[in-house]
């Protein structure tokens, strides 16, 4: 019995790490190609995470829909809705230089929190939209977790492949360039504007599916799930930690983080109650304390930005800058 | 080709440039000099489309450019370089200058999921033309090193490489002596007459390293304060007592 609930925990853990993953390469689109800090993630997450909750509930009192569609035509609505949030976003806000851009779009996805919880026509409320279907949820527990699991996995390699292939083609190239040094880009006939609101729409539609994946696994979304500092920093901590610029490393920031986040909550839940709320905050302190670690001893992360697809193997392939 | 009509640049109140006009006849390679702070850097950026002008205008082959972007201009044959050199650092020597060719099927992200094939095919040509540039500039045995480690005269080489990735009429070249030693000095002065000559690029170059404006340059153009002081062959504006004055006038000494 205690290695069946090791199993169960080792298969939950791997379907969050999966879907963090997503939410870690659609901002390293925005960031480790691009260089566009969004510190909103959380709000193109809840766009996901609604959108294909409506679109694949049944009929519900109260509230728009739902529509009772099959849950892969809500996951890419989700996409869409999320690109289509982003983009009057990006429009307005990716002309702030680097810090403000991160101040505006905090703000925008605390706005999309507070538009969520007060809407109950759209979004059921406070008390969010459940009975979301999962897929393979009809299933025994277990196989059902190993089902998604599955699932999960496959949108995740997928997507891997798709934003690599971006990474080493001109556009990755092109972002990366643009990243580097935006007036020499401008001097080479670039369309910076245009190029940063197509990286910011991109990367947004992989937060809205990493939201959808995440609503659809957990059955039900509320607005307690868009919290700023599991679904906005946590992220950027992944990123950060893996190697931004590199989607290997943003899926192996993700795992690790996720690790350490996760484990370290069955640790402090074991503890007397009257140290387990004080104990949360020490959970926080050691990712921060981790971050902290990387970025003085790694500041790279753990897989630094590789140099052009094939060269990878020249004498410099490993950077010693 | 060029031709700048009154050019007046004004940073609220301060005039960088001020009432600027002269032409630029095709084939030529125009240097322009003057004192630090004559407003040379500031015209080139109003020629290039990074800033507008106040007022005044700009014709590029007998079209008004004056409220193009620059990535606007770049796709009309103008391509500048920079003074500080912006390599993009975190790419390879090569990526650099691959990154420049214009409308490459690649640059859209779905014909990188959906026609790779193409993709691929316009990259090769695209590598190819990259390896025959750092050749050219002697800078293959760095191709595969991060840009942001090259040496400084080695940025400036790749930063010409880049005018020659795409079909340039008019490069704009600041100071690309600056920094560079003498040995790489001569190369570059070669490079820059090869690609006058043979492939028919006008430049215009800022610069203070007088050796090189003689060995190059006709006509030279003499800013300061804003406008152009004299304009003629070098001898002409050497011996000319104001641009004797613009400089020496300056308590800086910055004489060349």
């Amino acid at each position: 019995m205690e290695l069946l609930g090791l199993v169960n925990y080792a298969l939950f853990m791997a379907i969050f790490i999966c879907i963090y993953a997503l939410l870690a390469l659609g901002l390293n689109i925005q960031w480790g190609f691009a260089g566009l800090f969004n510190a909103g993630i959380a709000g193109f997450f809840a766009v996901g995470a609604y959108t294909s909750a409506i679109i694949s509930t049944p009929p519900a009192d109260g509230r728009i829909g739902g529509f009772d569609l099959h849950f892969v035509v809500g996951w890419i609505a989700a996409m869409l809705a999320a690109a289509l949030v982003a983009w009057p976003i990006g429009k307005i806000c990716l002309r702030f230089r680097s810090d403000y851009l991160a101040i505006a779009t905090i703000g925008i996805a605390e706005i999309i929190r507070l538009v969520i919880k007060s809407e109950p026509a759209l979004t059921n409320g406070a008390r969010g939209i459940s009975s979301i279907p999962r897929p393979a949820g009809d299933l025994a527990y277990m196989e059902s977790q190993i089902a998604y699991l599955v699932i999960v996995l496959a949108v995740l390699i997928a997507v891997y492949f798709l934003v690599e292939r971006q990474f080493n083609a001109p556009w990755g190239r092109m972002m990366r360039a643009i990243r580097d040094n935006e007036d020499a880009a401008k001097a080479m006939g670039k369309n910076v504007e245009f190029r940063r609101l197509e990286a910011f729409i991109f990367g947004a539609a992989l937060m809205g599916l990493g939201g959808a994946l995440f609503a659809h696994f957990n059955r039900s979304i509320t607005p307690e799930a868009i919290d700023p500092m599991v679904a906005t920093f946590l992220i950027w901590i992944m990123l950060i930690l893996g190697g931004s610029g590199n989607n290997r490393g943003a899926i192996l920031g993700a795992a690790v983080v996720w690790i350490i986040w996760s484990v370290s909550e069955i640790a402090t839940d074991r503890l007397p109650t009257e140290y387990a709320v004080q104990a949360k905050y020490i959970r926080l302190f050691l990712i921060g304390l981790m971050l902290q670690l990387v970025l003085r001893f790694r500041p790279e992360g753990l897989l630094p930005e590789p140099l052009r697809g094939d060269q990878r193997v020249t004498k410099s392939g490993t950077d010693q800058s | 080709m060029l031709e700048l009509d009154q050019l007046v640049m004004d940073f609220s109140g301060f005039k960088a440039v001020n009432g600027c006009s002269f032409r630029v006849e095709e084939n030529s390679i125009t240097g322009l000099i003057g004192p630090n702070g004559a407003g040379k850097t500031t015209l080139f950026n109003l020629i290039a489309g990074a800033l507008q002008p106040t007022s005044g205008s700009i014709r590029f082959l007998g079209e008004d450019v004056t409220n193009l972007a620059s990535h606007q201009l770049f796709h009309k044959g103008l391509v500048r370089t920079f003074q500080i050199p912006h390599e993009f650092h975190k790419l390879t020597a090569l990526e650099n200058l691959m990154m420049v060719p214009p409308s490459q099927p690649g640059e859209s992200l779905f014909a990188n999921w959906l026609a790779w094939g193409r993709v691929k095919s316009s990259e090769h040509d695209v590598e190819r033309k990259a390896y025959e540039t750092l050749e050219f500039l002697e800078l293959s045995h760095v191709a595969h090193e991060r840009a942001g480690n090259l040496s400084g005269g080695q940025k400036k080489l790749l930063e010409l490489g880049r005018t020659m990735m795409t079909d340039a009429k008019l490069v704009l070249l600041d100071e690309p002596a600056a920094g560079v030693n003498r040995t790489l000095l001569r190369k570059l002065e070669a490079k820059i007459e090869i690609l006058n000559k043979e492939r028919g690029y006008t430049f215009i170059l800022i610069e203070h390293d007088m050796e090189m404006i003689e060995k190059l340059c006709d006509p030279v153009v003499c800013m300061a304060e804003g406008r152009v002081l004299i304009q003629g062959d070098f001898q002409t504006v050497r011996s000319d007592p104001q641009v004797l004055e613009a400089y020496l006038g300056e308590t800086t000494g910055d004489a060349a």
